[in-house]
Formats: structure tokens, C-alpha cells, sequence
């Protein structure tokens, strides 16, 4: 009697000491939870932070003379003439409108350096094109120097240094207040390939770049994928060879990408000679890299199909490849899909595979084929993060949102699809 | 006719073989009194006459284009004069090139020796020899098997079996496909590997404390050899992984716990997708984190408590990388969690534990072997990744356990050594070679104990 009393009293003084043990053990989970979901937060925000710039770009209009022997030019279509014509000078001429302070060469040129480094070819283009304009006056919208842009979206923030000379920074803040350097919406990004200026680099080239390598992926590992599935699931007979198939499958499935890409050197380029960084093969290493994902996703959404439905179907007398044509593979497609979607988006996100095939080239040309050098976007923010010029940082950001956006985008969609049209039975 | 062109040419042919084929049979089976009178449905005849037209011309035009460059080559090299040899592969693939450059019209044929420019014009001879031979063939075949086909339109014969026989011999390529890619894994590193070791003793790669993989230009500058030890490697990927480990270890394990045994319903349906979400974020992202913000944020802290950081240091990449494995170790302990038994739980809490003592002296131990496998597979992930430390941890091979220094790993070392410009045939390429035989046996392992774990720990509650 006294033992058991005495032994409520020892459970009854360890309470509060296990009670706030408990709660200290809550806490650890939710700390741990907290730093998890902190991390993603701070992720993101500081890629926001350093990439909304990058949606911005900023210009200079101006009204340029097109005087021809400012230019030493008579006939804009003579291509000896245009490769010697001075096109600078009447951008700075229309500059000094605005600046009338700068006077001496040295000014002037100072003063030149504020456009961007292909204003200059943008007005030869725009001659050789429009012979007719020579000696009129045009409204042209000339992208801004890297430095001007720094200073105009970045001035005041320590995280940047400010390249123009003080003379400059004035020019440049009377300009932005007479309305002639403004910032707008950074259409560039989107509709040109890279460049060795970060004003004039676009992600047009990569995102078609990507696009294409994707299409290759896809083409392979969705059929591909799904055949196997539906061997291993429904025809394969239980002996040694399928235990082996299944165990390379799940083996496949944890090897790291880089090998994938040491595969798609020494067998594809190596082997079978074919050319270096072009989507044909960035493609089939990436569908190498996704099949196990797919078939193993695959395999789970036909064995969710219900034997009843098989039976059914044999029982009208189909044959085993009808049942499976007709009935597994229809009802299990959603989420054959989910697991390709999935699968894709994984791909879409690889860099490493891809660098040993040699997609890391500068190529400033929008790829037009299978067959044409490309990079993709990964590559592309790997290229960019790794340049030391500010104006890069900003743009490997910025594309890191794009490809952000895009993965988000196609993870949702195969949510949507496994909610919408995935059957429970 | 390009390769490009024949595929769609190909699956044109096979669309018209199907569709005459279906007529025929139609045709063939009209005088007995319908289709019914046939061993198979129309379809089967027309399907299997497709197939007969595409398959074997589509083979071809694979083996053929696969094989034909080497082929090419192989002759055109063979056709030099005999003094022009090239001695090695590097020199053959310069020699190949100028060649094909003098053929593509991008070099005048007048700059270069004759002998060049006879090959050359042998090359282009070749080549538009096998471009024509390709597309006869490819054509003749596909027009023979489609002709086959038709005349096996026959009442008698059953066509669907064929028609299936085919389409599940295609199904089992397709699975047999995962194994060709492991067998294609391991001969494309075995070869450089064993060519690796020609030149470098074993001894020398898996023992050595020095990794400098330069490779002169003149035989006799100094250093000419190059030291290709892994030790330094193996330490930096072992030190970056074991940081990465002791963040996502306990991060992850502890959110699967609080979200599996304390967290409400709704918490956990809104907490667990945005978790996995950073499984899913590229790896270049969390590269761009790490080398962008994480690095200089310590290197300052560093500074700040006076020591000295490297401003890439192992511990940004450590810790990036750690929390990209996180949702590994969360989703993975959440299953095994979750896999032990009910009855368990509810026997614990009847004897008057608390809910942290029952999950610290009963579940985890129950779970423990099934956490060990996750561990080891996040484990795995981590000595694989690659982007991370390629853009975070730099390229110095220092021998540290410092983890504010800047160390290299394997994954950063196979990338930087065969990212450009290669030359054949050296030890620093082939280095790179046996760096990923290194690395494959390593995670296989991994991945087989863990897996085997993992399936046995599921067997045990089953």
C-alpha cells in the first residue's frame, strides 16, 4: 500500500519535469519546421530582390540628326562607306541638345559612353534598312550603357558600385529628370539570345533552347517509359531478368546526373559521333535521366488500375494486349501523365548532365533546329552567376523567376490533373 | 537526303502501307461475306503492315547513322599517306578536323598540304555517297517490308497475334532499355577508367594527398606529370556531405516528426507540399543562394568574430546543399514513421508515456533502421550534387577539415576537367573518367544498403 503511494508520488513529482520535456520536444519540431520554411522564404526573397531589377531596362531617347557628313556618309546601301561611317557622333550630337555643358572631346566622349555599346550599330542598321531617312531627324529609343542602368536603378544601394564618373552621374540625373532616360518594362530579356552586354542579354535563346531539349525528352521517355511500365507491370514474367530490370530501374533512379552526362559524352558524341551542344542530345541524356521517374510513376498508376476491369475485359474475350491497350493503359494515362509532368519538370531544372555535353557555349543566336547550337535556361543562369559583372547577377535572377514561374507552373498543372482526373476506385 | 528528312519520310510510308493495307484486307475479305470471314479485324492487317514497313527501315537508318561518321573517318584517315599517321588521338582528331573544315568550304583548300586536300574531297565524296546510299536503302527497305506485309493479307492468317508478338517484344526493349543504360553508365567510364590507370598507378589516385591534374605542355617543364591523388577530393566531398548531413539530419527528421505525430491537419496539409517544394527548386538556384548570399554572409560573419573565410568556403555549400536534402530526409522518415504500427503508439500512451516518450523510446527505435536507409540515400544525393559545389565551393584541392576554407569535390572536379575545350587522350581528361567510375561505385553502394534497408525495415511491419 505505502510501496504504491510512493510510487504515484514519484510519477506525480516527475510530471512536471516530463511535461516540460514534452514541450521542449514540440518546440525542437516546430524550430525545425521554421528553419525549413524560413530557408525557402529567404530563397526566395533574396532572389526577388536581386532579380525584379532585371525586368526593368532602362533608355535613352533621343532625337537624332541623321546628317550625313556628320557621319561621313552619302549613301547609307554602300557597305565600304557604312563599315567606315562614323555613326556615334550624331548620337552624342543629340546628347550635347540635352547636355549642352559638355564641350571638349574629352567631354564628348564621356558623353558617349552613356548609351549603351550597340546604339551605334542599332543607327546603322536602321540606315542600311531605311536608306531614305539619311539627313531627317529620328526619334530613336537607344538602350542605356550597363553603367547608366546600374546607376539609375541602384544608386544609394551599397551592394553596388556606381562606375560612372561624378561629371557622368550628374549628365545622367538631368537626363532622367528632362524625361530623356526612362526605365520601362525590360522587353529585351525576352525576345533576344545572350550577349556579352548585360543590357542587350535576353533569355529568348535559352527558353527556345530549353524548349527544344524538352520536346527530344519527351518524345523519348513518355513513350519509352510508359512501354516499359506496362512490360514490367503487366507482361513480365517472374524470373531472374525482371528482378534485374527492376533493380537497375531503382539504381537509376538515385544515380547522380553528372554520370548521366559522362554517358552522354563517351556514348553519344563519343561513340556515335554526334555533335556537341545541341538539344538532339541534351535531350536523350535528359530522357535517360527521367525514364526511371517515369516508369516507376507509371507502374504505381497502373497497379492502381482495379483487377476487375482486366477480368472484365477477358471475360468478353479480349486478348491480354487488348485489355492493356484498350482499358489499362486509358484509365491509368492521368497518372502515367502526373508522373511525366513531374518528370519533365525535373529535367527542365538539369544543368549538370548538360555542361559535360557541352551546352554551356556563349551563343547569341536563337537556336532555329535540333541540330543548332543552344544553351538552356539553367545553363544560362550558371553562365551568368558566374560572371563578375553586376548587370549579369541581375539577369541570372531574373531568369531564375522565369524558371521558377515555369516549374511552378508545371507542377500545379500535374496536381490539377491528378485532382481533376484520377480516379479512386 | 538527310537523316532529319528520312525519319518523317519513313513514318509518311508506314502511314500509306497502313492505309493500303487496310483497303486490301477489306478487298481480300469482301468476296467471302465480310470481314467476319477474316482471322483478325482489318485493323491488325493494316497495323502489322506498318509496322513491317517502319520497324526494319527505321533499325537501319539508326545503326546507320550511328556508325557512319566513325566509318567516314576511319577510311579517310586510312587514305593518307602512310608518313602522315597520326600517332595519337588527339593529333587524329586535329587532323579530322582541318579536314572536315577544308570540306565544309571554311578553309581554302590551297593553305593546307595536298594530302589534306585530297582527303578532304574524299571526305565529301564519302559523305554524300553514304548520305544517297542511306536513303536508297532506308526507302527500299521500308517499300520491301510494306510489300511483304501486303502480301501476307490473307484470310487465314492471323494477323493481331503478330501485330501483339511485336508491339510486347517492343514493350520488354523499352524495359530492357534501363538495363542498357546502366551497361552504357559503366562501359563509357570503364574504358577511359582503365586507360586512366595505364598512366597512373591506383595506388597513386586512391592514396595520394596532392590533386593537381595540369598537364604540361612540354614534357620536361616542371610538374610535367601532374598529381592526381583523391584524397583531397574524397575529403572535400566527405566534409561539404557531413555538413549538409548535420543540417538536414535533424531539420528533417524533426519536421517529420512534429508534422506526423503533432501537427493538425491542416498544418500539415499546407506545411508537407511547401516542403517537398525545396526538393524541387533547380540545383543551379540553390548554387546562385549559395555562392551569391550565403557565402559572403559568412565570410563576413567570419570576419566579424574574427576569423578568416574563404569566400567560398565549404560551410556555404554545406549548408545550401543541406537544406535541398531536407525534403529527402523528411519524406522518407514520415513513411517509415508513419509504417509503425498503430498499436505501438496506442500501448505506449496507455502505460501513461508522453507523447515525446513514446516517439523517443518506442517509434524511433522501432523506425530507427528504416531512417538509417533515408539517411544514407540523402547521403547519396549529396555526394552526387554537382551544381552546388561547382558554384559554391571552388576548385582548390586543399586537404582541410576547416570548413570556413575553400575545398573542391569529385562532382566539381569531373565537371571542370571536361567542361571546354578537351584534349584526347590525356591523363588530366581521362582523370575526369575515373573520377565518375569513383563516384558511381560510391552512391551505388549507398543506394543498394539503403534500399535493401529501407525494403527489409517494410517487410518487418507488414
Amino acid at each position: 500500500m505505502s510501496d504504491q503511494s510512493s510510487q504515484a508520488e514519484i510519477v506525480r513529482n516527475s510530471l512536471k519535469r516530463r511535461y516540460r520535456k514534452e514541450r521542449r520536444f514540440r518546440l525542437y519540431g516546430m524550430v525545425a519546421i521554421f528553419i525549413a520554411l524560413g530557408s525557402l522564404f529567404i530563397l526566395f526573397a533574396d532572389i526577388i530582390g536581386k532579380g525584379h531589377t532585371g525586368f526593368i531596362k532602362t533608355t535613352i531617347t533621343l532625337d537624332v540628326t541623321l546628317d550625313s557628313e556628320m557621319m561621313y556618309l552619302d549613301d547609307p546601301t554602300d557597305e565600304d562607306q557604312r563599315s567606315m561611317a562614323d555613326f556615334v557622333a550624331p548620337i552624342i550630337d543629340a546628347l550635347q541638345d540635352h547636355i549642352p555643358e559638355a564641350e571638349t572631346a574629352a567631354e564628348k566622349r564621356e558623353l558617349g559612353r552613356l548609351v549603351g555599346n550597340y546604339a551605334a550599330s542599332e543607327v546603322r542598321d536602321l540606315l542600311e534598312n531605311n536608306p531614305d531617312l539619311l539627313n531627317t531627324t529620328q526619334t530613336i529609343e537607344f538602350l542605356a550603357h550597363d553603367r547608366v542602368s546600374t546607376y539609375v536603378k541602384h544608386a544609394g544601394n551599397p551592394r553596388y558600385s556606381i562606375k560612372l564618373s561624378e561629371q557622368q552621374q550628374r549628365w545622367v540625373d538631368e537626363l532622367v529628370e528632362k524625361g530623356v532616360i526612362d526605365t520601362s518594362f525590360n522587353d529585351v530579356l525576352f525576345s533576344r539570345g545572350d550577349s556579352r552586354e548585360p543590357s542587350n542579354a535576353g533569355i529568348l535563346g535559352a527558353i527556345v533552347g530549353s524548349l527544344l531539349t524538352m520536346l527530344v525528352t519527351l518524345a523519348i521517355a513518355f513513350p519509352v517509359g510508359i512501354a516499359a511500365a506496362v512490360y514490367l507491370e503487366e507482361f513480365a514474367p517472374q524470373n531472374k531478368f525482371t528482378d534485374f530490370i527492376e533493380v537497375n530501374i531503382n539504381n537509376l533512379a538515385a544515380v547522380p546526373s553528372i554520370i548521366f552526362g559522362l554517358l552522354g559524352l563517351a556514348v553519344f558524341i563519343g561513340l556515335f559521333g554526334m555533335p556537341r551542344s545541341v538539344p538532339v542530345v541534351g535531350g536523350m541524356v535528359l530522357a535517360l535521366m527521367t525514364l526511371p521517374t517515369i516508369i516507376i510513376s507509371s507502374r504505381a498508376a497502373i497497379k492502381s488500375v482495379p483487377p476487375s476491369i482486366r477480368e472484365a475485359a477477358e471475360g468478353v474475350g479480349a486478348s491480354k494486349m487488348q485489355v492493356v491497350l484498350h482499358h489499362v493503359i486509358p484509365l491509368a494515362m492521368p497518372g502515367m501523365l502526373t508522373g511525366t509532368i513531374i518528370g519533365m519538370a525535373q529535367a527542365l531544372g538539369e544543368t549538370a548532365p548538360l555542361l559535360l555535353i557541352g551546352m554551356v557555349a556563349f551563343i547569341v543566336d536563337v537556336p532555329t533546329g535540333f541540330f543548332d547550337s543552344a544553351t538552356v535556361l539553367p545553363v544560362q543562369i550558371y553562365l551568368w552567376a558566374s560572371s563578375s559583372e553586376q548587370g549579369f547577377i541581375e539577369l541570372a535572377s531574373a531568369a531564375i523567376m522565369v524558371l521558377l514561374t515555369f516549374m511552378i507552373s508545371m507542377n500545379a498543372l500535374a496536381i490539377w490533373l491528378r485532382k481533376r482526373l484520377e480516379r479512386r476506385w | 537526303m538527310q537523316t532529319a528528312n528520312l525519319l518523317p519520310l519513313v513514318l509518311v510510308l508506314a502511314v500509306v502501307a497502313y492505309g493500303l493495307a487496310y483497303m486490301r484486307s477489306r478487298a481480300v475479305a469482301a468476296p467471302l461475306g465480310g470481314i467476319r470471314n477474316l482471322k483478325a479485324l482489318p485493323f491488325y492487317y493494316a497495323a502489322r503492315a506498318a509496322l513491317w514497313c517502319a520497324i526494319p527501315a527505321l533499325i537501319v537508318l539508326a545503326a546507320w547513322a550511328g556508325f557512319e561518321g566513325k566509318i567516314i573517318q576511319g577510311i579517310v584517315i586510312a587514305s593518307l599517306p602512310q608518313e602522315t599517321w597520326p600517332e595519337s588521338a588527339g593529333e587524329a582528331s586535329l587532323i579530322l578536323s582541318q579536314i572536315s573544315n577544308v570540306a565544309a568550304g571554311k578553309l581554302n583548300p590551297e593553305f593546307v598540304p595536298e594530302h589534306i586536300a585530297g582527303a578532304a574531297s574524299l571526305l565529301e565524296n564519302l559523305e554524300s555517297q553514304s548520305r544517297n546510299f542511306k536513303a536508297i536503302l532506308v526507302i527500299l527497305i521500308a517499300i520491301l517490308g510494306a510489300a511483304f506485309a501486303w502480301t501476307r493479307v490473307a484470310p487465314h492468317i492471323n494477323a493481331r497475334k503478330n501485330v501483339e508478338t511485336t508491339l510486347r517484344r517492343i514493350f520488354f526493349v523499352c524495359a530492357a532499355l534501363a538495363v542498357l543504360t546502366t551497361a552504357g553508365i559503366v562501359f563509357s567510364v570503364i574504358f577511359e577508367t582503365v586507360r586512366f590507370f595505364n598512366r597512373v598507378p591506383l595506388s597513386e589516385f586512391l592514396f595520394g594527398t596532392t590533386w593537381s591534374p595540369q598537364t604540361a605542355l612540354r614534357a620536361d617543364q616542371v610538374g610535367a606529370e601532374g598529381a592526381f591523388g583523391v584524397i583531397p577530393l574524397f575529403t572535400g566531398t566527405l566534409l561539404i556531405s557531413a555538413i549538409a548531413l548535420l543540417v538536414a539530419v535533424p531539420v528533417g527528421l524533426l519536421s517529420a516528426i512534429y508534422l506526423s505525430e503533432y501537427a493538425s491537419r491542416r498544418v500539415r496539409s499546407t506545411a508537407k507540399p511547401v516542403l517537398e517544394m525545396l526538393a524541387g527548386i533547380p540545383t543551379v538556384v540553390y548554387g546562385f543562394f549559395a555562392a551569391l548570399t550565403v557565402a559572403p554572409f559568412i565570410r563576413d560573419l567570419a570576419e566579424m568574430v574574427g576569423l578568416e573565410a574563404s569566400s567560398q568556403s565549404a560551410l556555404a555549400a554545406g549548408l545550401v546543399m543541406g537544406i535541398m536534402i531536407v525534403p529527402f530526409v523528411s519524406s522518407l522518415s514520415d513513411d517509415v514513421i508513419n509504417a509503425v504500427p498503430q498499436t505501438m503508439r496506442d500501448g505506449s500512451l496507455a502505460l501513461g508515456a508522453t507523447q515525446s516518450e513514446t516517439m523517443k523510446k518506442v517509434i524511433f527505435p522501432a523506425a530507427l533502421p528504416g531512417i538509417i536507409g533515408g539517411i544514407l540515400l540523402a547521403a547519396s544525393r549529396a555526394i552526387g550534387e554537382t551544381m552546388i559545389v561547382v558554384m559554391a565551393a571552388g576548385l582548390a584541392a586543399n586537404l582541410t577539415a576547416n570548413p570556413l576554407e575553400s575545398v573542391t569535390t569529385v562532382t566539381v572536379q569531373i565537371a571542370t576537367l571536361l567542361v571546354g575545350d578537351q584534349e584526347f587522350d590525356s591523363a588530366k581528361t581521362l582523370s575526369a573518367f575515373a573520377l565518375g567510375m569513383l563516384l558511381f561505385i560510391v552512391t551505388l553502394l549507398l543506394n543498394v544498403v539503403a534500399l535493401k534497408i529501407v525494403r527489409k525495415y517494410r517487410e518487418q511491419y507488414e
